[in-house]
C-alpha cells in the first residue's frame, strides 16, 4: 500500500498558527476580557451579601443585650426598651402559618404524586400551584384583609395574629405542594412495589414508606418556606398589624419582627431606629440559621 | 380508608386551586365599586386624592414598570455573567459553590432588611453618584431633578440585589443542563471557551434563562417593602428617575391600613391591575420554560 | 527507546502522534498508565479493548479533551507537529483545530444543518466559498444525498446514523490533520454503521483517523493498526488501572499476536 503523505499546513483557506498560545490574539484578548468582565460582575453580585450583614452585624449586634429579649419597646422618643413582644410574635404568626399550610401543602403534594401524575387535574394544579407562588406577597395580605380582616370573621375579629398566618400560610402553600411533590416523585418506584408486594394498602404504603423516604427533600422546602415566611413584611402590615404590648392571644394585633423593623425604620426617632436595626439582626441570625439548617438536612441524605 | 384518604389528598390539592381563585375573585369585589366609578381613567390619570376621593395610579404603574423593567436591565447581566462565572471551570469549584451559597443566602435576607439597609447605607452612599449623573446628564428629563434621598433610582437598585439572586440561580441551572456533549462537541471543532458560551451553549439554554428572567419580573413589579422603605411614596408624577416615585405594591403598603370608602376600592382596583400584571408575566415565564424547553 | 520495540512495523514509517510514556489519572486514581505508542499518519488506528481499559481516555488526551474533566491530568509526553501538546505554552484550541473529534453520541448543534458545518469554519478562519465547503463536507461525509434539500432545518430533525455523519462532517470541514473518534457507531444501527464506516476509508485518505470502538470486527474491517487495552487491579486498593498490552498491524493483532492476553480478548474468551 503506497501513501503519499497530505500536507495541510498550507491549506490556505484556513487561518494555521503553531500551536503554542498567543495571548495577543484577538480571540484570546477577547476571552480574557469576557472572563475579567464575569469575575467582575460575581464580586458586584455578592457585594449586597456582605455589606448587608456587615451592617447588620455591626448596627444590630451594639443592642444585643439580655434587655432586648425582655423587654417592649419604648414609646415614641424615649429610649431603651427590647423587641420581645416582636420575637414571640414572629414565633407566634409563623408557627400558625406552618400549622397551616404544611398539611394542607403536604396533603395537596402527595395527591399530585401519588395519585393523579400527570391527569388534567393534577396538570391544572400544578399550574395553579405555580401561579400562586408568583403571587407578590403584598397581594396575599390583600386578599386577607379582604377575606377576613374587613369581615370579621374569625371571633369578630377585625387584626389579628391568625389573620397575618393565614397571609404568610398562602405564600408558603405552593413552596410546601411542590417540594412535597417533587420530592416524592424521587422516591423509587420500587419502593413502593415492595410495600404492595408484602400486601400494604397505598395509604399504609405513602404514610409508611414514600413519605418518610421523601422526608428529606420535603423538611428541606418546608424548612426553607418558614423562613422564608418569617422575614416576609407585606402580608402582615394591615393583617397583624403591630402592636406595642406583648401578645393577647392569636385573636388580636400583634408585633412582629418585621413590621417593627418596617415601622421603626421609618420614625425619626434614634432609639427605634437602632430597634430596627436591632431586630434585622435576630432575623437575619434566624433566617440564617434556617437556611444553614435546611442546607444540612439535605446533606444528612447523601452523606 | 384507602378511598378516603385519597379523597382528602384530592381536595388538599384542589384547595390550591381554589384558593387561587378566591384571590382573583376577593381582589376583583373590592375593586368593582372603584372600576364602576373610575373606569380606565383610573389608569391614565395621575390624581389620587383622598379629599375629593378622586383616584388615578397611573404614577403608582409607571413606578411599578419602569422600577422592574430598569431593574432587570442592570441585573440580567450580573446574574447570567455570575451564572457563568460559578458554571464554566474559570475558578477552583470550592470558590465556585461558596460564590453559589452566597448567592442564595443574599435571597434569603428579608426584604424589609434591605430596605432598612437601603435608607441608612446605601442611599447615602450613592447620593454622591446620582448627584454626578444629574449634573452630566440633567438635561435629560430622566435625570432632570436633584436628588435628595428617596427616589426611584435607589429602589431600582435595590431592586437590582432582591432579583440577582433568582436570575443567577436559573441561569445556573439551565446552563449545567446543557449536555456535556454540546460543550464537547463546541471546543472539539475548536472554538475557545467564550465563543462556545456565545455561540452554542447560551443559545442552548437561552428558553431557561428567559423563563428565570421572566420570573425575576415578576418578582420585581410585586415587590414591596424594600421598593417602599427608599422610593419616596410620591403621588405626583415625575419622569425623573432621581425625583420620589410609586409603585402599586408601596402605594398598597402604606395606604391600605388607613383607607376606608372608596379608597379601599381604588386600592383594591390597583391590587387587580398589579395581580394581572404579574399574572401575565408569570404565566408567560411558564409557557416559554414548558413550550421553548431544551431540545434535547 | 520502547515505543519502537513494541511497533517494529511503524519505525519507518512517518510518525503522526507520539505517545511517551503518558499517565493519566482522574484526581487521585490512574486510568491508564505508561502508555508509549507512535499513531502513524495517513492510516487509521482502531483503540480495542475491555470498558474500564482507558482506551477512551487516551483517544480523548490526544486533542486535550481530558481539560473539560475536572481532576483529569497527564503525566507524560504526546508529540504532535514537534510540539508536546500538554507543554504549559500550549493552546488547547489550536490543538483541537488541528486534531478533530467525533463524539460517541451524536451531538449536532442546535443550529440548522448549514450552520453545522459553517459554524466551525468560520471559527477557523475559513476564507474561501462556504457553500463550497458546506457540500464538499457532506459529500465526503456521505451524507449530502440526505441532506442536500433540507440545508436549512435543524440538524436535530435527522436520524441518529445522519446526525453522526453530520458530526463527521463538521469535523472535516475545518480540516483537520487528525480526526478521533470516540466509539462513532455504538449508538447507531448496523446500516448506518455500514455507512460510517464506509465513510471512514474515504477519510484515511487525506486524515489520520483513530478510532476507539467496542466491536472488533469493526477494527477487522477499517483499522490499519490495532491497539489492545486492557485493565488490571491496582496492588492494595479498589479499581482498576488500564494499560497498553500490544500495539501492532491490524492483521497481527488479530492472527498471531504476541500476548496471551490479546490472544484471549480478540477469540473472545474474555471482556
Amino acid at each position: 500500500m503506497s501513501y503519499t503523505p497530505v500536507t495541510y499546513d498550507n491549506t490556505p483557506l484556513f487561518e494555521r498558527r503553531p500551536l503554542t498560545f498567543n495571548p495577543a490574539l484577538t480571540r484570546n484578548r477577547f476571552n480574557a476580557f469576557c472572563t475579567a468582565l464575569a469575575a467582575v460582575f460575581s464580586t458586584v453580585a455578592v457585594l449586597p451579601l456582605f455589606l448587608v450583614i456587615f451592617y447588620v452585624l455591626i448596627q444590630g449586634g451594639r443592642l444585643l443585650s439580655l434587655k432586648l429579649f425582655a423587654e417592649l419597646p419604648p414609646p415614641p422618643g424615649l429610649d431603651g426598651g427590647g423587641i420581645g413582644n416582636a420575637i414571640v410574635g414572629t414565633i407566634v404568626v409563623t408557627l400558625v402559618a406552618a400549622l397551616i399550610s404544611i398539611p394542607i401543602g403536604v396533603g395537596g403534594g402527595i395527591f399530585l404524586s401519588e395519585y393523579s401524575r400527570n391527569g388534567w387535574f393534577a396538570q391544572a394544579v400544578r399550574f395553579a400551584n405555580d401561579v400562586l407562588s408568583g403571587v407578590p406577597s403584598i397581594i396575599s395580605g390583600v386578599f386577607v384583609y379582604g377575606m377576613i380582616v374587613a369581615t370579621r370573621v374569625i371571633a369578630g375579629q377585625s387584626y389579628s395574629a391568625m389573620a397575618g398566618g393565614i397571609a404568610l400560610s398562602v405564600l408558603m402553600l405552593p413552596t410546601v405542594v411542590k417540594t412535597t411533590d417533587e420530592g416524592l416523585k424521587l422516591v423509587p418506584q420500587e419502593l413502593r412495589w415492595g410495600a404492595y408486594g408484602v400486601g400494604a394498602s397505598k395509604v399504609v404504603t405513602i404514610l409508611r414508606i414514600t413519605l418518610p423516604a421523601a422526608f428529606t427533600p420535603i423538611a428541606t422546602g418546608v424548612v426553607l418556606a418558614i423562613a422564608r415566611a418569617a422575614g416576609e413584611t407585606a402580608p402582615l402590615i394591615f393583617t397583624a398589624l403591630f402592636s406595642p404590648f406583648w401578645p393577647e392571644g392569636i385573636f388580636s394585633p400583634i408585633a412582629t419582627m418585621s413590621v417593627l423593623i418596617f415601622n421603626f425604620a421609618i420614625m425619626p426617632y434614634e432609639a427605634q431606629n437602632e430597634l430596627a436595626w436591632a431586630a434585622s439582626f435576630v432575623l437575619v441570625i434566624m433566617i440564617l440559621g434556617a437556611n444553614l439548617l435546611a442546607r444540612w438536612i439535605s446533606k444528612l441524605a447523601r452523606p | 380508608m384507602d378511598r378516603g384518604f385519597q379523597l382528602l389528598s384530592m381536595a388538599l390539592a384542589a384547595f390550591v386551586a381554589i384558593l387561587l381563585l378566591a384571590i382573583v375573585l376577593t381582589v376583583f369585589q373590592g375593586a368593582r365599586e372603584a372600576m364602576a366609578t373610575f373606569g380606565t381613567r383610573f389608569i391614565t390619570t395621575s390624581s389620587w386624592d383622598p379629599v375629593s376621593n378622586q383616584y388615578g395610579a397611573f404614577v403608582a404603574i409607571y413606578g411599578t414598570l419602569v422600577t422592574s423593567l430598569l431593574s432587570l436591565l442592570i441585573a440580567v447581566p450580573l446574574g447570567v455573567g455570575t451564572a457563568i462565572f460559578i458554571t464554566e471551570d474559570l475558578i477552583p469549584a470550592s470558590m465556585r459553590n461558596a460564590i453559589g451559597l452566597m448567592v442564595e443566602l443574599l435571597a434569603a435576607i428579608p426584604s424589609v432588611v434591605l430596605g432598612l439597609w437601603a435608607i441608612f447605607v446605601m442611599e447615602p452612599a450613592i447620593r454622591p453618584a446620582l448627584q454626578l449623573l444629574h449634573r452630566l446628564l440633567g438635561w435629560s428629563p430622566l435625570f432632570a431633578s436633584e436628588p435628595q434621598g428617596p427616589g426611584m433610582a435607589p429602589a431600582i437598585l435595590i431592586l437590582v440585589v432582591m432579583i440577582l439572586p433568582i436570575i443567577t440561580a436559573i441561569s445556573r441551572d439551565a446552563l449545567n443542563q446543557v449536555p456535556l456533549e454540546l460543550r464537547q462537541g463546541a471546543y472539539g471543532i475548536g472554538t475557545t471557551r467564550w465563543g462556545a458560551l456565545f455561540n452554542i451553549i447560551l443559545p442552548a439554554a437561552i428558553s431557561s434563562i428567559t423563563g428565570g428572567v421572566m420570573l425575576a419580573l415578576g418578582r420585581a413589579m410585586g415587590e414591596t417593602m424594600a421598593v417602599t422603605m427608599i422610593i419616596g411614596n410620591s403621588l405626583n408624577f415625575d419622569i425623573s428617575l432621581l425625583a420620589p416615585g410609586n409603585t402599586i405594591a408601596s402605594m398598597l403598603a402604606n395606604q391600605f391600613g388607613e383607607a376606608d370608602g372608596i379608597q379601599v376600592s381604588a386600592l383594591m382596583y390597583a391590587a387587580l391591575i398589579l395581580m394581572l400584571l404579574t399574572l401575565v408575566v408569570n404565566v408567560a415565564a411558564q409557557w416559554i420554560v414548558r413550550r421553548l424547553s431544551l431540545k434535547y | 527507546m520502547k515505543s519502537s520495540l513494541m511497533n517494529p512495523q511503524t519505525t519507518a514509517r512517518d510518525v503522526c502522534m507520539s505517545l511517551q510514556n503518558v499517565t493519566i489519572s482522574y484526581g487521585r486514581f490512574e486510568a491508564v498508565r505508561n502508555v508509549f505508542m507512535d499513531i502513524p499518519r495517513g492510516r487509521v488506528t482502531a483503540f480495542i479493548g475491555p470498558s474500564g481499559c482507558g482506551k477512551s481516555t487516551v483517544l480523548r488526551a490526544l486533542n486535550r479533551m481530558n481539560d473539560l474533566v475536572p481532576g483529569c491530568t497527564l503525566k507524560g509526553r504526546v508529540l504532535f507537529d514537534n510540539n508536546d501538546l500538554y507543554d504549559s505554552r500550549i493552546d488547547p484550541v489550536e490543538v483541537r483545530r488541528r486534531i478533530g473529534m467525533v463524539f460517541q453520541k451524536p451531538n449536532p448543534f442546535p443550529k440548522t444543518i448549514y450552520e453545522n458545518i459553517a459554524f466551525g469554519a468560520r471559527v477557523n478562519g475559513f476564507k474561501g466559498d462556504m457553500d463550497e465547503l458546506v457540500e464538499r463536507s457532506l459529500r465526503k461525509a456521505a451524507v449530502w444525498d440526505e441532506c442536500k434539500d433540507k440545508l436549512n432545518e435543524s440538524g436535530l430533525a435527522l436520524s441518529g446514523g445522519q446526525q453522526q455523519r453530520l458530526c463527521i462532517a463538521r469535523a472535516i470541514a475545518t480540516e483537520p490533520e487528525v480526526i478521533l473518534m470516540d466509539e462513532p457507531c455504538s449508538a447507531l444501527d448496523p446500516i448506518s454503521t455500514l455507512k460510517i464506516e464506509e465513510t471512514m476509508h474515504e477519510l484515511k485518505r487525506s486524515y489520520t483517523i483513530v478510532i476507539v470502538t467496542h466491536n472488533m470486527q469493526q477494527a477487522v474491517r477499517v483499522a490499519d493498526m490495532t491497539a489492545f487495552f486492557n485493565a488490571e487491579a491496582v496492588e492494595g486498593g479498589s479499581g482498576k488501572v488500564g494499560y497498553l498490552v500490544e500495539f501492532n498491524d491490524t492483521e497481527r493483532i488479530f492472527n498471531a499476536p504476541s500476548q496471551q492476553a490479546t490472544q484471549d480478548y480478540v477469540s473472545g474468551r474474555f471482556g
